[in-house]
């Protein structure tokens, strides 16, 4: 076949007819699937958005509720899920990143060490949430008599998402190119040096990922915090009160409070909302941390 | 540098055996490397060439399994001694790879994160050292209006030239380079070439290499390396003179006329 032969038979029109049928097939299927999953969610934001948008106004986001629910607004609900997602966040993310840095470049994958502490976190991810709330009700709650309170829920959402935590930043440090680590290696950098100027800025993105499926397991979580931080509605005073966050709110309002289903659509939307800023601000806190260290900071 | 009772000075090798569990990748070299000159290993691919050179900075150490015993030594130092502080040892011994591998920061961080790390942290020493070692290699006029620019801007034999300014900041006295100009193109290649070839001023130079006359322009000795049964070996060393005109060993000669290998 000349050339010229050739790029005739691959011209477009040409290609389309020589594809063979069952490509049409699995494209058809999975443009259906894709078109399923974006209609399945805009259903779900949609709906929000119809049945609980026209219920939140200013007082709906600074006011506290009254009528177990019914009336008024949703401020300390709002204040307490924060301050759990903080407490959660800040103990889980120093903690998960030195595990997750430990597990990727200072033990083999296949030393026992390594396997042990893979597999634990493997099991520790698919234990159900209401086990991590009767856990954490025995240790924190009673044990360490935090009493039903906002630290307690924030530090059983902490162990919660370690598992899912560790195992995305440890792979996202493993898949750094190898051939970085010879360089510093090769350079003299120690491992500490080279861990945190060359393998963590490279790894970034993909931390970032763990940290958003991170926040995402912390604001959605019901079952944990109903034995751990209880449902009480009332601003918190301290962390040592209990709260009750956005998720125990909805799932009060829809299932225990007769006439509180517009204002769980509402608290529902809020919730989501809340979850898309955090997201936003902590793309943009890693955004600006990664330029930093590549260029700049020395 | 600490002289370590035993060890000669000089740089050098003695019943050298590498080994990645069961597979023996080099058998019993030892070897004499001349100071200040340029060895060129050659040798078939999986021959244990680069077993060889990554013994010389323990890089070694970085893969599993990876067993080496005999004897080495670089000045006085024992190589392959558990106490070697293996951190002084990398920056005496510059290793440039095949692929350039600078780090994905600005081309000024690349020179001076591993030069501050050896504890130099004034500003215009770090500049000034910066601003030489791009000179020596003939970087500095493309870059000095974008030091602070991403090295991955660069092209791949920019990139390489980078990667060897960043190890000569560290003052090695051994300069070991795994086929520098294999992933360049003929032009970067032959800059980077005689780069090389004026850095023995410098250091001494060991570079593996799979082009010949590559070796015939710039090497001083050979070291040609060959298997047998998949077990690396070291059959020839002699001054490049006489690697590419009268080896001893017939295998030498069949590889150099390209009749072998």
């Amino acid at each position: 076949m000349t050339k010229t032969e050739k790029s005739v038979v691959l011209d477009a029109p040409a290609r389309r007819s020589a594809r063979p049928w069952p490509d049409h097939g699995l494209a058809a299927i999975s443009w259906l699937v894709a078109v399923a999953i974006v209609g399945l969610f805009c259903w779900i934001v949609g709906d929000l958005i119809w049945h609980g948008w026209p219920l939140i106004d200013w007082t709906f986001l600074t006011t506290s509720p009254r009528l177990g629910g019914r009336e008024g607004g949703i401020l300390p609900v709002i204040v307490s899920t924060l301050l759990i997602l903080g407490i959660a966040l800040m103990v889980a993310v120093p903690l998960g990143g030195s595990t997750a840095i430990l597990l990727a470049e200072f033990t083999r994958r296949s030393g026992w060490y390594g396997r042990l502490v893979g597999r634990s976190l493997d099991v520790m991810a698919a234990v159900p949430s209401i086990v991590f709330g009767l856990f954490g009700n025995a240790l924190f709650c009673q044990m360490l008599g935090m009493g039903y309170s906002i630290l307690a829920g924030g530090l059983t959402l902490a162990l919660m998402v370690l598992p899912i935590l560790i195992r995305t930043m440890e792979s996202s440090i493993r898949l750094v190119p190898t051939n970085y680590r010879q360089a510093a290696a090769a350079l003299g950098l120690s491992r500490t040096r080279t861990v945190l100027s060359v393998l963590l800025p490279q790894a970034l993105p993909g931390l970032l990922v763990g940290l958003v499926l991170g926040i995402g397991r912390v604001l959605a979580e019901t079952a944990a915090l109903l034995f751990t931080s209880g449902y009480v509605m009332r601003m918190p005073g301290s962390l040592l009160d209990s709260g009750r966050a956005l998720s125990i709110h909805i799932y009060d309002l829809s299932m225990h409070v007769p006439g509180g289903e517009s204002k769980a659509y509402a608290t529902a939307l809020v919730l989501l909302v809340i979850l898309l800023v955090v997201n936003a601000i902590a793309i943009f806190i890693a955004d600006r941390w990664q330029r930093r260290l590549t260029a700049k900071m020395i | 540098m600490d002289i370590s009772a035993g060890s000669p000075t000089g740089i050098g090798c003695r019943h050298l055996s590498v080994r990645y569990g069961a597979h023996q990748a080099l058998y019993d070299v030892s070897v004499t490397i001349p100071i200040q000159q340029i060895t060129a290993v050659i040798g078939p691919s999986g021959c244990g060439k680069s077993s060889f050179l990554a013994t010389w900075n323990r890089l070694t150490d970085l893969y599993d399994h990876c067993h080496v015993t005999g004897e080495m030594w670089l000045h006085g130092e024992d190589v392959l001694s558990r106490e070697v502080d293996l951190i002084r040892l990398r920056r005496r011994v510059g290793m440039i790879f095949q692929t350039p591998n600078p780090f994905p920061l600005s081309i000024k961080r690349n020179i001076q994160l591993p030069l501050r790390e050896t504890g130099i942290r004034d500003r215009d020493r770090l500049d000034f050292i910066t601003e030489r070692v791009l000179q020596d290699v003939g970087l500095w006029d493309e870059t000095k209006d974008r030091l602070n620019r991403s090295a991955l801007g660069l092209s791949g034999g920019q990139q390489q030239r980078l990667c060897i300014a960043r190890a000569l900041a560290l003052q090695p006295q051994l300069l070991l380079f795994d086929e520098p100009c294999s992933a360049l193109d003929p032009i970067s290649s032959g800059i980077v070439e005689d780069l090389i070839h004026e850095l023995r001023q410098q250091a001494t130079i060991v570079i593996v290499t799979h082009n010949i006359s590559q070796a015939r322009r710039i090497a001083d000795h050979v070291a040609m390396f060959w298997y047998d049964d998949g077990v690396g070996k070291l059959v020839e060393h002699c001054a490049a003179a006489k690697a590419f005109t009268a080896p001893d060993n017939p295998i030498t000669a069949a590889y150099i006329d390209g009749s072998r290998g």
